[in-house]
């Protein structure tokens, strides 16, 4: 099990994480650097995409919403990308979805950005 | 086989970790194994893999945690049962008291989704044999 973590820059300021694999207490230190790094390197625009993230836990979810705090703090945003109806659905029953811009596509999630 | 016969073995799986992040991912695929085996949805048999995942990952970012985690899972009629023990001590209350869900020990968002995918949670706490998490998820309806 592992979890594959691809960067690449988009249009405007932002970047776009792409995950692949499971995302738990093992492998969200993985996530955590990457989202990490970004934003040290003052992107505060992100877009994650979870398309191909079978799996996420509360180590993963809190991974998340710490990116989401610390680029709020400069004025910036995290979408993500999810049609997994399993993780929508933790999304869902912990109140995130109410944090996060939670999209059906990578082009809905760029438009969104603030 | 004989339907009898086979419902009379019980179907129970115990499964010996050790208490660190990367053997986690063993622990939520035995229970969907065994998850499988009964009449549970897809849905609710991913439920099963992330409440025993968060329960597991609770014990290994509790400080005093045991060096492994004991895994049990049992097929019930309908229901799948789960004990996860942790034979570390802890600055536990009253010796061998039931008590609820253990709140101050799996914080935040593990115990929330534990309790909202499990139909019954509940926690033992032996100040000299360690804590056994114990829940059941009930099959509900088909895929």
């Amino acid at each position: 099990m592992d979890i594959k973590v691809n960067v690449r820059e988009a249009p405007g300021d932002c970047y776009v994480v792409d995950l692949s694999g499971e995302i738990d207490v093992y492998t969200s230190p993985k996530v955590k650097d990457a989202i990490g790094d970004l934003i040290d390197r003052g992107v505060y625009h992100l877009i994650i995409n979870l398309e191909k993230v079978r799996y996420i836990d509360s180590t993963g979810l809190g991974v998340l919403i710490g990116g989401l705090k610390r680029v709020r703090e400069h004025g910036g945003s995290v979408n993500l990308v999810c049609t997994n109806p399993q993780i929508k659905k933790i999304f869902d029953i912990t109140g995130l979805v109410k944090i996060f811009g939670i999209f059906d596509s990578e082009d809905a999630a760029m438009k969104a950005l603030v | 086989m004989n339907q009898a016969v086979e419902h009379a073995i019980p179907e129970l799986v115990e499964l010996r970790i050790p208490s660190r992040p990367e053997w986690v991912a063993l622990a939520r695929l035995a229970a969907a194994t065994v998850a499988n085996r009964l009449s549970l949805s897809l849905e609710e048999i991913e439920d099963v893999k992330l409440a025993v995942a968060e329960a597991c990952t609770a014990v290994i970012q509790h400080e005093g945690h045991g060096e492994f985690i004991q895994l049990t899972c049992e097929a019930l009629s309908g229901a799948l049962r789960v004990r996860v023990h942790d034979s570390g001590r802890h600055g536990v209350p009253a010796d061998g008291q039931r008590m609820d869900f253990d709140e101050a020990r799996i914080a935040g968002l593990g115990i929330f989704l534990i309790r909202t995918l499990m139909d019954e949670v509940s926690y033992d706490v032996h100040p000299q044999l360690g804590t056994d998490l114990l829940m059941v998820k009930r099959a509900g309806r088909p895929d």
